[in-house]
């Protein structure tokens, strides 16, 4: 019965307010008129018994006040009524409140659209079933016997083969290998190039997802023997097949060869990564030797773990296998002996982790400075009010009450910039999307809960934080002087003044860190495009193409012929200056390489080997691309299918394996094709990777036609882009079914394969940007302030005879103070911090002392800048005007 | 401004339960009765008896009702409800238990 009083009576003062309190004066009115009454029973005249009854009440707006505070919604009304207030204080200052709103747009903008990315591609969870049992397994060859150094080394077919046999720790174990797949011409489409992958037929299941429609692969599928099948990704069957359901069973040709197609993968489904559009079985398609080859490194190994087991003891199951590989094959020092794991997850996103913290840091840097800038704004805001204030509490406005009304205002100014930040968050992801399709796990970023909670929190945070800040600043234990102050006393002003300088220094001090940051990125980003890649980049085609090998056997004279034509043909091109054919250009990567042993030499150690980055190119490439040939000569022109004897090194190659000693006429044994040949020249270092360091390279003749694949580079003194479609017309008229992809101008690829770095340091700057800016505004900000609190005193000492200048001095040095002690609060908080990015850096040490001067210089300048302005108006005061003032 | 120095933090709403026992009656009534009973010992002053009387309103032990009084004039006038009798009899007890204990300490010394 109770609960339902209470409940009327809750409904009743939430909507009969306005009567409550008609009836509350009403009530109180009585009262009073009693104790009237009753003075003038006492013999009191009219007048005296009506003055001692107002005594004996108190204050009657406060007692009312009391009174309507133990009404249910109190609290909700007064909340209602500080937004009032606060939305009218803010309305009355605009231009305030929209400088506010504006800088907490962008902090909270900026970290809310980081923390979507961060959220999506780093902390959700993959979307497979248990995704936390998955690690991504690897062989982890070690330097010592020349085999090369990679502690993630993709696994050869033979150990997986024995890790999967042999294992104790995985429920399954599955192969992946990304490799392009070119789709035949058919139904009136053109022939394309395609990113696909070679998987074994348990990678879905292993993985725990089903084709949305038809099958998997069966382990039937999964062999040589078996009728070739694909599983197709929904996009591909949407944009190529017009997502036709009566594909299933149909044959397609995937590099000339018929496949069925078995399955369509669900929409959401991206593997290896989100460009894979199509999967082969790998048993199928890589003959028995490479499936069995322990030293041929080529797969990614995927493994779920069985229930209970931790990583650390899978990795050490596989580590006994691969040891008892290593010790029986001692002869060959490209065996690994040891596993290594990594979460499937981390293997996925693993480049962009450190960077996308990196930014997410930054972004919480700028946010503390977007939140230390609207405290700045709203101190000083309170120093304006603080009479009006100070009249408040005198007339009995309660502490609490005051600090609410801060909060409040600090809470709408949060929560409008929240909102105008969280369309900002919603523009620059979009933006982000739209530019960076190629980053990892990118499906994966979109708005949830988890961010409006994030976004909700940060306002909280910042409300609390801006507006704490400003009310412990409101002192109203000197409530008498604040009214007794005139405008010629400064001491509260100053100390004011001095909570915002420290305030001040720490922004600036936060400014410096992130514009080191963003300087050292720059820098390095600038170093790693200007690295010489050593070959002519600029008027230089390229292409990729990938003969099918059905119709072009390696080894055989197929693909020789195929690009002999090619080259011939398109040497003659008007506008052509050179043209070379080679496996890899620079910039395109590492590729692949082989173990090789020197016949002149003593046989090295037991177990011991020499390795190198493997070419193949024709005789016309080093100088097409401006490679200088050091010594001796390129490939001779009779160097072509069987009598091929002779091969190119690199100057690195030289210097590495031939030390003090002419390699000009000694012999290679290489592994790869198991074949002797003669060094006939020595050609300069190029830089498979741009930001790598060059290794050392093998090239062999591509006329001897055991490569079937590789990147054509057109040199030209005009507009090279120009030739694209005259040489795609030339591959044209030689093959109609032959796709061409990754049409690039030299300086096009270089910049793709830079892009990551270009994309942080430009985020990067303009965050950096942005704070100073930020800091700029607060600098100039406190120190006109200082300068019309000040007014009078300057005014005065103009007036006894100051120098303008000498005041000038004076006020700039006052506000350059907080700017030097943040600068050097700055510069060694980043001794700390750079070190955190010392890995994303390209020839740049973390300590640059170059960097570290331009920073300083930076800021300075732009500190000066903002205090030159506010420092002259002082200097240029007019006394007198300023005295009448007073 | 604010709490009756005199009375024990909390008895105040005791008092106006026990008080309104006895039958219905409007703010100044209570405060009178309250000082009457106590022999002039208990004041109890407007700035918390009004707060006090909306507490106990808002928490269903006290109901109020418009009616005229004995000068003929509107005014508001407070009764128990069931709850508050309940809530009256809980907290008497209460007050019975601590002042004996109360007693026991102070007359032992």
């Amino acid at each position: 019965m109770r609960w339902l009083n209470r409940l009327a009576m809750r409904l009743r003062m939430l909507f009969f307010r306005g009567s409550a309190n008609a009836e509350l004066n009403e009530e109180l009115g009585f009262h009073l008129e009693q104790q009237i009454a009753e003075n003038r029973l006492a013999g009191m005249n009219a007048e005296e018994a009506r003055f001692a009854a107002l005594r004996a009440f108190g204050n009657p707006v406060l007692l009312r006040e009391e009174t309507g505070a133990t009404w249910s919604w109190s609290a909700l009304e007064q909340f209602v009524h500080d937004v009032r207030i606060g939305a009218r204080t803010l309305s009355r200052t605009p231009g305030f409140a929209l400088i506010a709103i504006l800088i907490t747009a962008l902090g909270i903008g900026a970290s809310v659209a980081l923390f979507t990315v961060v959220r999506g591609v780093l902390l959700r969870p993959l979307p497979f079933p248990e995704s936390d049992r998955l690690l991504t397994l690897y062989e982890r060859s070690t330097p010592a016997a020349g085999g090369g150094d990679f502690p993630h080394n993709v696994v050869a077919g033979g150990v997986y083969a024995a890790w999967n046999r042999e294992n104790t720790s995985f429920s399954s174990l599955a192969l992946v290998r990304d490799d392009s797949a070119d789709l035949s011409a058919s139904g009136g489409q053109l022939p394309e190039t395609l990113n696909g992958a070679h998987v074994s037929w348990n990678l879905f299941s292993t993985l725990g997802v089903n084709p949305a429609m038809g099958r998997g692969f069966t382990s039937t599928d999964d062999s040589l023997s078996a009728n070739g099948t694909v599983v197709l990704s929904w996009s591909l069957w949407k944009r190529r097949f017009g997502a036709d359901p009566a594909i299933l069973n149909r044959i397609i040709y995937v590099d000339a060869k018929p496949y069925t197609v078995i399955g369509i993968m669900p929409a959401w489904f991206e593997f290896p990564d989100s460009s894979t559009q199509l999967w082969r079985a790998v048993y199928h398609e890589f003959p028995e030797k490479v499936m069995s080859a322990f030293d041929n490194h080529m797969f990614r190994v995927v493994g779920r773990l069985k229930p209970g087991v931790t990583a650390e003891e899978a990795e050490a199951n596989l580590s006994v296998i691969s040891r008892q590989i290593h010790d029986s094959h001692l002869d060959n020092p490209f065996v690994a002996g040891e596993a290594n794991s990594r979460p499937l997850l981390e293997h996925l996103v693993g480049d962009v982790k450190r960077p996308l913290y990196m930014l997410l840091a930054a972004t919480v840097c700028l946010l503390l400075i977007a939140c230390l800038n609207v405290a700045n704004l709203l101190v000083a805001r309170a120093a304006a009010r603080h009479k009006e204030l100070a009249i408040r509490t005198a007339l009995g406005g309660g502490r609490m009450r005051l600090l609410r009304e801060h909060l409040t205002e600090s809470f709408l100014l949060e929560a409008s910039g929240g909102a105008a930040g969280l369309l900002l968050a919603y523009a620059a992801i979009g933006w982000l999307l739209h530019t960076r399709p190629d980053m990892a796990r990118v499906g994966a970023i979109h708005f949830d809960g988890v961010v409006a909670a994030f976004t909700t929190a940060v306002v909280i945070l910042c409300a609390l934080f801006s507006g704490l800040v400003s009310a412990f600043n409101t002192d109203d234990t000197r409530l008498l002087g604040a009214l007794h102050e005139s405008s010629r006393s400064h001491s509260a002003a100053g100390k004011r003044a001095r909570l915002r300088k420290t305030l001040l220094a720490v922004e600036v001090g936060l400014t410096v860190v992130l514009l080191m940051g963003a300087s050292l990125l720059v820098k390095s980003y600038q170093r790693l495009r200007s690295t010489n890649v050593g070959c002519i980049t600029d008027n230089v085609l390229t292409m990729r193409m990938k003969l099918p090998g059905k119709r072009y056997k390696t080894p055989g004279p197929a693909p020789a012929n195929f690009f002999e034509t090619l080259l011939q043909r398109v040497r003659t091109l008007p506008g052509v200056d050179a043209a070379g054919f080679v496996t890899g250009v620079p910039g395109q990567g590492y590729m692949g390489d082989t173990g090789f042993t020197i016949v002149e030499h003593p046989p090295l150690p037991r177990g011991n080997g020499n390795l190198a980055v493997y070419r193949a190119a024709d005789p016309g490439y080093f100088a097409a691309m401006g490679i200088p040939v050091l010594r001796g000569r390129t490939f001779g022109d009779n160097q072509k299918l069987d009598p091929v004897s002779e091969v190119v090194i690199s100057e690195s190659f030289a210097k590495n394996f031939f030390p003090g000693e002419d390699p000009l006429g000694k012999h290679l044994h290489i592994m790869d094709g198991n074949k002797v040949r003669m060094i006939v020249g020595i050609v300069g270092d190029i830089r498979y990777e741009i930001g790598e360091a060059p290794e050392p390279m093998l090239y062999h003749p591509v006329f001897a036609g055991d490569q079937n694949y590789g990147t054509l580079a057109i040199r030209s003194r005009q507009d090279v882009s120009q030739l694209a479609l005259p040489v795609q017309q030339i591959i044209q008229s030689q093959d109609h079914d032959l796709p061409v992809s990754d049409v690039l101008t030299m300086n096009q690829l270089l910049g793709k394969s830079t892009l990551d770095q270009s994309f942080d340091a430009t985020l990067i700057s303009s965050l950096a940007v942005l704070s100073l800016l930020l800091a700029a505004a607060g600098l100039f900000g406190v120190l006109s302030y200082v300068v019309a609190q000040r007014s009078g005193e300057i005014g005065i000492r103009i007036a006894l005879g100051a120098q303008r200048e000498q005041v000038l001095r004076g006020m700039l040095a006052d506000g350059l103070r907080p700017a030097l002690i943040g600068l050097v609060l700055g510069l060694g908080a980043s001794v700390a911090t750079t070190q955190f990015i010392k890995s994303m850096l390209y020839e740049t040490q973390p300590l640059d002392p170059g960097v570290f001067a331009a920073v300083a210089a930076l800021l300075i300048a732009s500190a000066a800048l903002a205090c030159v302005v506010p420092a002259w108006r002082a200097s240029r005061l007019d006394p007198m005007r300023v005295l009448r003032m007073e | 401004m604010g709490k009756p120095s005199d009375l024990v933090q909390g008895t105040l709403d005791l008092l106006i339960l026990k008080t309104l026992s006895l039958g219905a009656m409007h703010g100044w009534a209570i405060a009178k009765r309250i000082q009457q009973i106590s022999s002039e010992v208990l004041q109890v002053q407007q700035g918390s008896l009004y707060p006090a009387l909306h507490r106990l309103e808002q928490q269903g032990w006290i109901k109020a009702k418009w009616a005229e009084s004995e000068t003929g004039r509107r005014a508001k006038f407070y009764s128990l409800t069931t709850a508050g009798r309940k809530q009256m009899e809980t907290e008497t007890a209460n007050w019975n238990r601590l002042s004996a204990a109360i007693n026991l300490v102070v007359g032992e010394v």
